[in-house]
This record gives structure tokens, C-alpha cells and sequence, in this order.
């Protein structure tokens, strides 16, 4: 197999005293989405938010271990924050829009970045609304409030946004969690078609729709992985006690 | 019977609130009752285009420009000055460092302690800086003393208001590659202008209005003030100086004074909340 882009290796994360995840240890595979699952409060946010050192910025959590993002540790000394975060972008639970028009949100990345003609960010704006599937719908209004928008449409903006600074992993946390059926499924079927040019990690307590969409699936539980593999293998025939309760309900 | 008492407490609490808000409201009116009452009939053209001429704190000619143009120098650059002190600092303590760190704490209950200090403090402190700086009592050294005045009401206006912009929107930024900087001037401040803005006015509000605070550092005079380094009238001195003569034609034009200060204060807000209205609109709820 080759090697994955996205690599934990011996990932201990902790809150004070309190330990949330222990001794994670994955390959992302590229080019998939990769679901993980399991009951609340196991760690599946705090996983995702490391990816990104999103963790940091909170409450003073202490992450051992390395994540390599095309090799490079990621929680090395050295490593720039801005640069690692735009490699990847973030859905979160409750879409955030950010105060400021429609076409700035999209904008907002890309400006930060560094480009400034107003031309190229017109494109990269229609682009990635478009790419978001949200560019019918908001082409003739970009510039009012992007908070006027349905909660749907801003999860897609929130999609839009993010891809805008060109990651090459999306990170979704619950990303359909806050919204309505038909809004959800819209999303879902956004990440479906963008797998082929991203790798998409998301997290989800919602099984029906790891199964739906996902092609590699992780278990998580109390901190730890206890079971991983190809999505269809593990709804299947889990190999674990465990996993198999979770799926039947047993546990949550 | 718990139905009913349950109503009643309601109506009595309610009927309490009311009482409150009335008193409150009770209070403003008459206040401004009394001043444009006991100073419109004081108050013409001449007092506010002229600046006093002989004699004029003996009923004879003259007007108060000196007054109204040296508390607008004042109170706007103590404000600028103030502002640019305030911001940064409720931006590190909600931004650069946890909400409720230590640091963060800290600040917090060393500006309420500053908050809590009379102005006439301040006007000390701003004189002995005076005096160690080699000034005189003129408009610089009085700018001085009104911002370190302002800055602890502004620093906490401001926290507050910053505090309540909800973490997920700092994280989206963040997010996307923002540094902390960007995260603070282009995503927070934005979602915050409205009440930021208010912080600036409320301290502004103080500052123009505070008396002690320039009591020994501004000086005064009848002149309008060129230059920092000149002393400078300001209304509530006037007002004060006016009020402590024993003609009643002066004492109206303390009122008249008042009624000037008070309008200030007033178009100010309003012009702010306007402006803010218009940048407020793509906040995020």
C-alpha cells in the first residue's frame, strides 16, 4: 500500500489529567472518505481537531505523538499552524459563516493567502460555489449577508469556503448533524463527488450515514481504536465484540 | 392556589421592574428638564460662536466657544488615545491568550479597580505626570490624564463585547489558515463593530463629561487652544465656574452650558449608532 497522506502514529491526547484519546495510531487512505464512529464522548471531535491543531486554541489540551501530513509532523516545532490548517478544511457541526458578505466568506481564504486581484478571486469564488453546488442558488446576491442564507446553504458555503484555500483534506465534524434531511443529503452528496480530488475524514454518530457514504470506516471507543478497515468489511463481519454491539445499539 | 401564587409573584415582580425603570427613566427627564428649562432661555447664538470677552463670568458679553471647542479637542483625542490602548489589550486578553486564563483574569480586575477610581484621582495622577514630564496645566497634559481615565471603561466594554463573539467563528478562521492577527482585525473585530463602538462611545461619554479629571491638568482660559502645550477650557469647568457665581444671569448660562454638553453627547451617539447599523448588517447572529 502506499504511503498515505494522512498518518497518526501513537496519538495521546490529554485535558489536565484526563486522557481522550490514547495511543491512535491510523492511516487515512487517500482519495476516500473515511468515517469515524462511536458513541458520544469517545473522542472523535477531539481526533478530528488535532488533525488540524484546532485543539490548541481551545483549553489547553496536550497532544504526544506525531501526525505526518505527507510526512511532516505536523506538531513539530517548527511547523507553521497557518500552513498545516489550510491543508485542510474544516465542516464543522453548526455551520459558522463568517460576518461578512457571501462573496467574502469564499474570499476570505484565498485574500488571507495572499491573492488580491479582484479578477482571479471573482473565479475562485464562482468556482468553488459552483464545485459547492451552492452557485445557482446565491450567483445574484453575493454580497448580502452570508448569515441571510438557509442553514443548509451555509454548511455548502462553509464547503465552498474551505475548499477555496485549495486543502487537500476536508475534515467534517457531524457536518449534516445540524441540518434538515434534504439539506443533508445534499452535503453528502457533495462529499461523495469530491473524494476523487480530496480526502475527506469525517465524523459522524449517525451509522446509516457512514454506511452510505463511507469507504473506510474507524471505530472509536474511550479514546481508542478498536477497530478500522474498508467500510463494507467492518458493517459486515466486525471482527471485534465491541463493534459489533455498537452497531446493533447496544452501546451509544 | 400555586397557579395563583405563582401569578401574583409574577405581577409583583413585574410591577417591581416597572417601578425601577420608571425611576430610571423619572430621573433622566428631569435632569434634562431642568437643564434646557433653566438654560434655553440663557442660551443664543453669540454664546455659542464667542468666546468670552471681559467680564463675561459677570454677566457681561461674550460665549462659552472656548469651552465647547476645548472639550471636543479633549475628549476626542483622549478617546483616540484611549482607544488605541484599549483595543489592543482586549483583543490580546479574548484572543491571544484563553478567555479565562490567568493573564485574562487578571487584566480584568485590574480595570475594574481602575474603573473604580475617582477621576479626581486620575486628575492627581495626571498632574504629578505633568509635572515629572515639565509640562504646564494645558490641553496634552489634560488629554493625558482623560484617556488613562477612559482607558479602563473602554478596555471593559470592550471584553465584554468581545467575549460574547462565539469561539466557532475565531475557529472557522483559524481554520482556513487565518493567523491570529487576521483572526482579531478581520473576522472579530468585524462581528463585534457594533458594541465596540458603544464601548468607544460610553467612554467618550465619560471623558467629555468628567470634571476632575481636568481640574488641575487642563488649566483654563479664555482662549481656544492651538496647540497641545496651551491650557484649555472645558464645559464642565465652565458650567462649574458659571454655577459658582452669584448671578443668576451666569447661572443660566451654566444651564445653557449643560444643555450644550448634553446635545453633544447626544448627536455623537446618534451619528455612532447609524454608522454602526451600517456595518452591523452582516454580523452573524
Amino acid at each position: 500500500m502506499n504511503r498515505s497522506h494522512l498518518q497518526l502514529r501513537n496519538l495521546n491526547v490529554f485535558y489536565g489529567e484526563r486522557q481522550v484519546l490514547r495511543d491512535v495510531s491510523l492511516d487515512i487512505p487517500d482519495h476516500q472518505i473515511t468515517a469515524v464512529i462511536g458513541p458520544s464522548g469517545c473522542g472523535k471531535t477531539t481526533l478530528l481537531r488535532s488533525l488540524n491543531r484546532l485543539l490548541e486554541t481551545g483549553d489547553g489540551a496536550r497532544v504526544t505523538g506525531q501526525i505526518l501530513v505527507d510526512g511532516e509532523d505536523i506538531y513539530a516545532p517548527r511547523s507553521e499552524v497557518t500552513h498545516i490548517r489550510r491543508k485542510m478544511g474544516l465542516l464543522s457541526q453548526k455551520p459558522q459563516v463568517l460576518p461578512m458578505s457571501i462573496y467574502e466568506n469564499v474570499a476570505f481564504g484565498p485574500r488571507i493567502h495572499g491573492q488580491r486581484r479582484r479578477k482571479a478571486l471573482d473565479r475562485i469564488v464562482e468556482h468553488y460555489l459552483r464545485l459547492a453546488g451552492l452557485w445557482d442558488e446565491v450567483y445574484d446576491r453575493l454580497s448580502s449577508a452570508a448569515s441571510s442564507l438557509s442553514i443548509g446553504q451555509q454548511q455548502r458555503l462553509c464547503l465552498a469556503r474551505g475548499l477555496a484555500v485549495e486543502p487537500e483534506i476536508i475534515l467534517g465534524d457531524e457536518p449534516t448533524s445540524a441540518l434538515d434531511p434534504m439539506a443533508s443529503q445534499h452535503v453528502e452528496r457533495r462529499l461523495c463527488e469530491l473524494k476523487k480530488d480530496y480526502t475527506i475524514v469525517i465524523v459522524t454518530h449517525i451509522l446509516r450515514q457512514a454506511r452510505r457514504i463511507a469507504d473506510h470506516v474507524v471505530f472509536l471507543y474511550l479514546g481508542e481504536v478498536i477497530e478500522e478497515g474498508p467500510m463494507r468489511e467492518v458493517f459486515a463481519s466486525p471482527r471485534h465484540d465491541l463493534t459489533r454491539r455498537y452497531m446493533q445499539g447496544e452501546i451509544s | 392556589m400555586g397557579v395563583d401564587s405563582r401569578r401574583i409573584e409574577e405581577a409583583v415582580f413585574r410591577a417591581l421592574m416597572l417601578v425601577s425603570l420608571s425611576l430610571v427613566l423619572g430621573c433622566l427627564v428631569l435632569i434634562l428638564v431642568v437643564i434646557f428649562a433653566k438654560g434655553l432661555p440663557s442660551l443664543n447664538l453669540g454664546m455659542l460662536i464667542q468666546i468670552p470677552k471681559g467680564g463675561y463670568y459677570l454677566g457681561k458679553e461674550g460665549g462659552i466657544l472656548n469651552a465647547i471647542l476645548g472639550s471636543v479637542y479633549l475628549a476626542v483625542a483622549a478617546t483616540l488615545v484611549a482607544f488605541c490602548l484599549a483595543l489592543p489589550v482586549a483583543l490580546y486578553i479574548n484572543i491571544y491568550t484563553r478567555r479565562e486564563s490567568l493573564l485574562a483574569q487578571l487584566v480584568r480586575f485590574s480595570m475594574d479597580i481602575l474603573w473604580g477610581i475617582p477621576s479626581i484621582v486620575y486628575g492627581a495622577f495626571g498632574f504629578i505626570v505633568m509635572i515629572a514630564l515639565g509640562l504646564r496645566a494645558s490641553l496634552g497634559a489634560a488629554i493625558i490624564a482623560v484617556s488613562l481615565f477612559e482607558l479602563p471603561i473602554m478596555v471593559r466594554a470592550m471584553d465584554e463585547v468581545l467575549r460574547l463573539v462565539p469561539r466557532d467563528i475565531e475557529e472557522a478562521a483559524y481554520s482556513l489558515g487565518a493567523t491570529r492577527l487576521e483572526t482579531a482585525f478581520r473576522v472579530v473585530v468585524r462581528q463585534a463593530l457594533p458594541g465596540l463602538l458603544t464601548a468607544v462611545l460610553v467612554a467618550f461619554g465619560r471623558g467629555i463629561g468628567d470634571t476632575a479629571a481636568v481640574l488641575f491638568t487642563a488649566g483654563f482660559t479664555d482662549r481656544i487652544p492651538t496647540s497641545l502645550s496651551q491650557p484649555a477650557a472645558t464645559l464642565p469647568l465652565a458650567i462649574f465656574f458659571q454655577l459658582g457665581t452669584p448671578f443668576p444671569e451666569v447661572q443660566g448660562r451654566a444651564y445653557a452650558s449643560a444643555a450644550v454638553l448634553t446635545c453633544i453627547v447626544l448627536a455623537v451617539s446618534l451619528l455612532s449608532r447609524c454608522f454602526a447599523g451600517r456595518y452591523a448588517r452582516h454580523a452573524v447572529r
